[in-house]
């Protein structure tokens, strides 16, 4: 096994009265890449701030490499971050941006000239050392950012959404990128994003947070495949969460109807949340299987349909390759393992229902959305 | 409307600058008059520069502002840097405590200022402190609200994370604010000096009553020779002064307004 870089032991940040962090306890091996994911606020920044050093715990342990590191001020860690917004210094330009952090410790000049040159190269940064950073498109600033960040040598990188500014083809392109950088200087990335399919893709491990807490902690096959809670269950990728009573081993009822599944080590009869991801539900004719239903709207994806599916009342959503239409009843059948069960938690019944969903949702519920662009015109005409 | 606004504009300016053109056109006059001009000539301007006191007054303006201004410019960057770091309620206190002498009658200030230092000076048991070291002191304090003023809202502007920043790549605070803070706020900092400059060789009502009869500034000097028959050289050594300060302030305007230019490009690059 390796050695832990990072171990955070029940780390707890309040600001004004309010708890940011509530018990995050976190331990990082060397060499991973680790993906923070959770919604806005939920306090992804504010940990990679503990372990960079710009806010202390109000209670809890910071170990870096073994050694307790509360009290070690940020210029002394062997961390570089990467920030939200890059904060490259706009009075120097990109090579000298690029050896602040050698100068400033003294390296010799001809040694400072041959690590920026390399990592210059590592970035595809060559031809802009002269450039001045205000110049510079925003894929290349971050460019900058993390070259400046690479270029001391940390043990450990902190992103915090780096790629949250580019747009989504420079997106895709960065992400490969990243991962080539961290497997090729071998060090730990902490990487904070909250886009989950970022996070899957690139992540040995993911760590969810909501509310100042930490979720779940996996590689992103167990955190898709095995979620703790309807939270987890709700954030990565799209399911059905329907209440369920656990039978017996390998027994779950729900929706009226006794289904086997492959989960155990439940009490008997203990109430659960069952999770069933809509693209593993296999479409049917009604008289094959015990669940049926109503499809009350069909969406086109390209590779699949998407489907909305009214079961006793409660809306199911389905991925299905098979022709559906509008209206029709048709009959869902489930394999034992396409089922997930959970235990009940704080945020059961608050997910995996889709009766009110609708593509256009997430825009049309926004109130910010109209009066946004009107107050941007009235800011116009005023100037 | 649109003539009449015009003529107002007119009449605005003759009234504002009325006094001063006619005091830099008598400032060449060949002639001995104050009212009748004989023809134009340099001989004020010579006359002038061969006067050893108003050379001697001329130094020591030069001196005391160079000294007053860099020494406040030190002084409200560094007291700037402090009010930055506070919360709110107490900046908005420390603030209106700052502005308040820029507000108070110079008069008043000085008269202030002359009592103060007398009183000092007798518990020294000295009972003629005025001079040099108070007129110093005197514009050190006047000037200090106007650096303040101007390098606060650099300061504000400032992104935090450049100095997180700087720590996170190794950097120590003190280091930091030499390497980072300073080059980025340099623009607010000199508009400051260049102002604290300004004010110094411009002040008259302050220094008068903190200065002694041994320590004459260009603007007492020119108060004193009123007091004797009034020469035309008295105008060629005001239009020197107005047009010295006519020309400071033209650069802070230029200082000023290149520096908005290069915070806009940098504004629309972050988009
Ligand atoms: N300096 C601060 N003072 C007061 N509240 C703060 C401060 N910093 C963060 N917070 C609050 O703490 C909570 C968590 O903030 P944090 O920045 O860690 O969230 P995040 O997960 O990074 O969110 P995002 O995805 O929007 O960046 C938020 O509610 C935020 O308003
Ligand atoms: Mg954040």
């Amino acid at each position: 096994m390796k050695n832990k870089i990072i171990d955070l032991h029940n780390i707890t940040v309040a600001f004004d009265g309010e708890k940011v962090l509530d018990g995050i306890d976190l331990s990082i091996e060397d060499g991973q890449f680790v993906t923070l994911l959770g919604p806005s606020g939920c306090g992804k920044t504010t940990t990679l701030r503990i372990i960079g050093g710009f806010i202390s715990p109000d209670s809890g342990d910071v170990f870096f490499d073994g050694k307790r590191i509360n009290d070690l001020p940020a210029y002394k860690r062997q961390v570089s971050t990467i920030f939200q917004r890059y904060a490259l210094f706009p009075h120097l330009n990109v090579y000298d941006n690029i050896a602040f952090g050698l100068r400033v410790q003294k390296v010799p000049k001809n040694e400072i000239a041959e690590r920026v040159a390399e990592v210059i190269k590592m970035v595809n940064l060559s031809g802009f050392e002269k450039r001045k950073i205000d110049s510079l498109s925003g894929g290349q600033q971050q460019r900058v950012a993390i070259a400046r960040a690479i270029v001391t040598r940390p043990k450990v990188l902190l992103l915090d959404e780096p790629l949250a500014a580019l747009d989504l083809k420079l997106r895709k392109d960065m992400q490969v990128e990243l991962k080539n950088i961290q497997r090729q200087l071998g060090i730990t990335f902490i990487f904070v994003t909250h886009d989950q399919e970022e996070a899957l893709s690139m992540s040995d491990v993911v760590v969810v947070m909501d509310g100042g807490k930490i979720q779940q902690i996996g590689t992103p096959e167990d955190i898709y495949n095995e979620p703790v809670n309807a939270f987890v269950a709700d954030f990565i990728g799209e399911s059905n969460i329907v209440d369920g009573i656990m039978i017996e081993d390998n027994l779950v009822k729900f929706a009226g109807q006794k289904i086997r599944c492959v989960d155990k080590g439940f009490g008997k009869n203990e109430p659960v949340d069952v999770v069933i991801r809509p693209e593993d539900i296999d479409v049917v004719s009604p008289n094959e299987s015990p669940l049926s239903g109503l499809v009350t709207a069909v969406t086109f994806k390209g590779v699949h349909f998407e489907a909305i599916v009214d079961v006793d009342n409660f809306k199911w959503m389905i991925q299905t390759t098979d022709m559906i239409k509008e209206g029709q009843e048709i009959g869902l059948l489930l394999n034992p393992d396409d089922m997930h069960v959970m235990r009940k938690s704080e945020y059961s019944g608050m997910f995996g229902d889709y009766s009110s969903f609708s593509d256009e949702m997430d825009y049309i519920s926004d109130p910010d959305y109209v009066e946004d662009e009107e107050s941007e015109e009235v800011a116009e005409a005023e100037e | 409307m649109r003539g009449i606004s015009k003529a107002y504009m007119v009449l605005v300016m003759v009234f504002l600058y009325a006094p001063i053109a006619v005091l830099i056109f008598f400032s060449f006059n060949a002639g001995n008059s104050t009212s009748v001009f004989t023809g134009f000539s340099l001989q004020w301007y010579k006359e002038l520069f061969q006067d050893e006191e108003t050379l001697s007054a001329l130094y020591n303006t030069l001196v005391v502002a160079l000294l007053s201004s860099g020494i406040s410019t030190v002084l409200g960057t560094a007291a700037a840097v402090g009010i930055n770091k506070l919360n709110k309620w107490m900046k908005n206190v420390v603030m209106n405590i700052t502005n308040l002498p820029m507000m108070n009658p110079d008069i008043v200030t000085g008269i202030s200022m002359m009592l103060l230092f007398v009183f000092a000076g007798s518990i020294l048991g000295s009972d003629d402190v005025l001079g040099f070291g108070t007129l110093l002191i005197a514009h050190i304090t006047f000037n200090l609200p106007y650096v303040i003023l101007s390098v606060l809202p650099k300061l504000r502007q400032l992104d935090s994370h450049l100095v997180e920043a700087a720590e996170d790549l190794g950097c120590p605070a003190n280091k930091t604010f030499f390497k980072v803070v300073l080059p980025n706020i340099m623009s607010g900092v000199i508009t400051g000096f260049m102002m604290a400059f300004t004010l110094s060789i411009d002040d008259f009502v302050i220094s008068y009553f903190v200065s002694g009869p041994s320590f004459q500034t260009l603007p007492l000097r020119i108060y004193s020779m009123t007091k004797r028959v009034v020469r035309p050289s008295i105008n060629a050594l005001s239009t020197l002064i107005f047009v010295s300060i006519l020309v400071l302030l033209i650069v802070i305007n230029v200082l000023q307004a290149k520096d908005e230019k290069k915070a806009e490009r940098r504004r629309r690059a972050a988009k």
